[in-house]
C-alpha cells in the first residue's frame, strides 16, 4: 500500500455514521475516498458546505459551487449553504465533530505545526487554527518524515497552530494517540517494527502494550457509539 | 430604487490608499468586474481585507499582480506566489489572521461589537502583543473589529432596490462584510424587478447596499 493510501485509510477508520467531519487540503482530503457514500457522514468544507460531494461530471461544473481549494465539487442530498460566520461559528464551537489535518510537525506533548515555516514558506493559517482549537476531535495525517527527517519532534521549534493537543496522529509508520504523559504508539504499519519507528521519531514515546497493526481488517467505518 | 452604476464609476469613488473589503474565497463569490475596474483605473495603496489573495489572474489575484496594494489582511495566501513575493520584497505588507478570526472581527465591525472575544491564536504568535482576557476561568484573545471605506460583493441576484439573494459556496464572506464598511457596493449576476426575491430569501437587506454595479456591462 502506498503511505499516504495507508494514512488515509486508517484516518478514515475513525469515522463514524452521523459524523460531521471537516478535511483539510492535501493529504487529508484523500480519507473522504475511503469513507462509503451510504454511511451518513457528512463532510463541512469551511468555504460554506455542508454535504460535499464528489466532483462534477466534465462540462456540468457550477462556478459557484467549490470546496476550501478552489476545486468544483458537488453537493449530496441533504446538503446546506451556508456563509463564513457560520462555517466558523461551527469550528469554533465545537459542532464539528472531527477535522483532520496535514502537518509540518507534531511534538510529543501532541501540539501541532502546520502553517508557516519562516524565512522559507508561509501559506497563511487560513482556517487550521480555528479547526485545531475548536473541532471536538483533532486527527493529524501526515508522512512520517520529510527530507529525511522526523516530522515528530521533541518540541515543535515552527509557529504553533494552537496550544490545544491533537488526539490522534497517523503516518505512514504508526498510529499515535496523545495521552496525559504524551505520545503512544497503538498501532505500527506491517512492514516496520517498534525499532524502526523509534529511529525515525525524534519525540520521545511510549509502546502500548497492545501493540496492533495498523492494516488489520476494520469495519470500513466505526461502529456507531 | 437605487442607480446601478458602472464599474468604472464606482472605481472613480475610490480613492487612492483606502480600505476595501472583498467578498469570495479563492475567487468564489468575487466582484470580478469591480475588481477589473479598480485595476484599468490604475489605483495604488489600497488596504485590502479579504479571505485570500486568490491565484494570479484571478479575482483578487489580479489587484496584486496590478501591484494595487500596500497591506493585505487576510486568512491565506498560499496559492499566490506573487503575493509572497512581493511580501518577501518589502513591497506588501501581508497581515495573516486566522479565517474564523477575520471574519468575526469582520461582523462585529459590522455589529457595533467592541471586541471579538476567542479562544483561536491564544499562546501561538498570533498572542504577541494582545490582551488575553480571562472569562471563567478559560483564557481569550482579545481582537478588534474590522472596518472599511468600501465594501464590495458578489450577489447572486438584487432587485431593484438593493435586496441581495447569495449563491451556493459564493455567499463567504459577502453577506458579513456588506455591513461592516461606510459604502458598499454589490456586484449582482442578475438583477430582478421587486417581489421577485421572496422575503424569506433576502440575506442583505437593501438599505445596507448603497450601489448597484449595472448588469449589461
Amino acid at each position: 500500500m502506498q503511505p499516504k493510501e495507508r494514512i488515509a485509510r486508517r484516518v478514515a477508520q475513525e469515522i463514524a455514521p452521523g459524523m460531521l467531519v471537516n478535511l483539510g487540503i492535501g493529504l487529508p482530503s484523500l480519507v473522504a475516498g475511503f469513507v462509503p457514500s451510504d454511511a451518513g457522514v457528512f463532510f463541512q468544507s469551511e468555504n460554506g458546505v455542508i454535504g460535499l460531494g464528489a466532483r462534477p461530471p466534465e462540462g456540468m461544473e457550477e462556478p459557484d459551487l467549490t470546496d476550501a481549494g478552489g476545486g468544483f465539487v458537488t453537493a449530496v442530498p441533504g446538503a446546506a449553504a451556508i456563509d463564513s460566520a457560520m462555517s466558523f461559528g461551527l469550528i469554533r464551537g465545537g459542532h464539528i465533530d472531527l477535522t483532520v489535518l496535514g502537518g509540518l510537525q507534531v511534538d510529543e506533548r501532541g501540539l501541532l505545526a502546520n502553517w508557516m515555516i519562516p524565512g522559507a514558506m508561509v501559506p497563511g493559517m487560513g482556517g487550521a487554527m480555528d479547526l485545531a482549537t475548536g473541532a471536538r476531535k483533532v486527527i493529524v495525517a501526515m508522512q512520517h518524515m520529510a527530507n529525511g527527517k522526523s516530522k515528530i519532534v521533541r518540541t515543535c521549534d515552527l509557529p504553533l497552530t494552537s496550544t490545544r493537543p491533537i488526539d490522534l496522529l497517523v503516518t505512514d509508520l504508526a498510529v499515535f494517540e496523545v495521552t496525559q504523559s504524551g505520545l503512544m504508539v497503538m498501532e505500527i504499519a506491517p512492514d516496520v517494527t517498534v525499532g524502526d519507528v523509534e529511529a525515525s521519531t525524534e519525540a520521545r514515546f511510549e509502546v502500548c502494550g497492545d501493540l496492533k497493526c495498523m492494516d488489520e481488517i476494520r469495519p470500513a467505518i466505526a461502529e456507531v457509539q | 430604487m437605487k442607480k446601478p452604476l458602472s464599474p468604472k464609476a464606482v472605481a472613480d469613488l475610490v480613492p487612492d490608499g483606502a480600505r476595501v473589503m472583498i467578498g469570495g474565497f479563492m475567487g468564489v463569490g468575487t466582484p470580478n468586474k469591480i475588481i477589473d475596474a479598480l485595476v484599468s483605473a490604475g489605483k495604488k495603496d489600497l488596504t485590502l481585507i479579504a479571505n485570500d489573495t486568490a491565484l494570479p489572474g484571478r479575482g483578487i489575484g489580479k489587484l496584486v499582480s496590478a501591484g494595487a496594494l500596500r497591506r493585505a489582511v487576510v486568512s491565506h495566501i498560499g496559492l499566490n506566489p506573487e503575493t509572497q513575493r512581493q511580501m518577501n520584497a518589502g513591497i506588501l505588507e501581508v497581515e495573516l489572521v486566522p479565517q474564523g478570526t477575520l471574519i468575526e472581527c469582520i461582523r462585529a465591525g459590522g455589529v457595533g461589537l467592541g471586541a471579538v472575544v476567542t479562544p483561536t491564536g491564544l499562546g501561538t504568535v498570533l498572542e504577541e502583543g494582545k490582551q488575553v482576557l480571562e472569562i471563567d476561568g478559560k483564557k481569550f484573545l482579545v481582537e478588534e473589529p474590522i472596518r472599511a471605506d468600501f465594501a464590495f460583493i458578489a450577489a447572486r441576484q438584487a432587485d431593484y432596490l438593493g435586496n441581495l439573494e447569495y449563491s451556493l459556496t459564493a455567499q463567504n464572506f459577502n453577506p458579513t462584510m456588506a455591513m461592516a464598511a461606510d459604502t458598499v457596493v454589490a456586484e449582482p449576476e442578475h438583477i430582478v424587478p421587486v417581489g421577485v426575491i421572496p422575503p424569506d430569501a433576502v440575506r442583505t437587506p437593501a438599505s445596507l447596499v448603497d450601489h448597484l454595479i449595472e448588469r449589461s456591462t
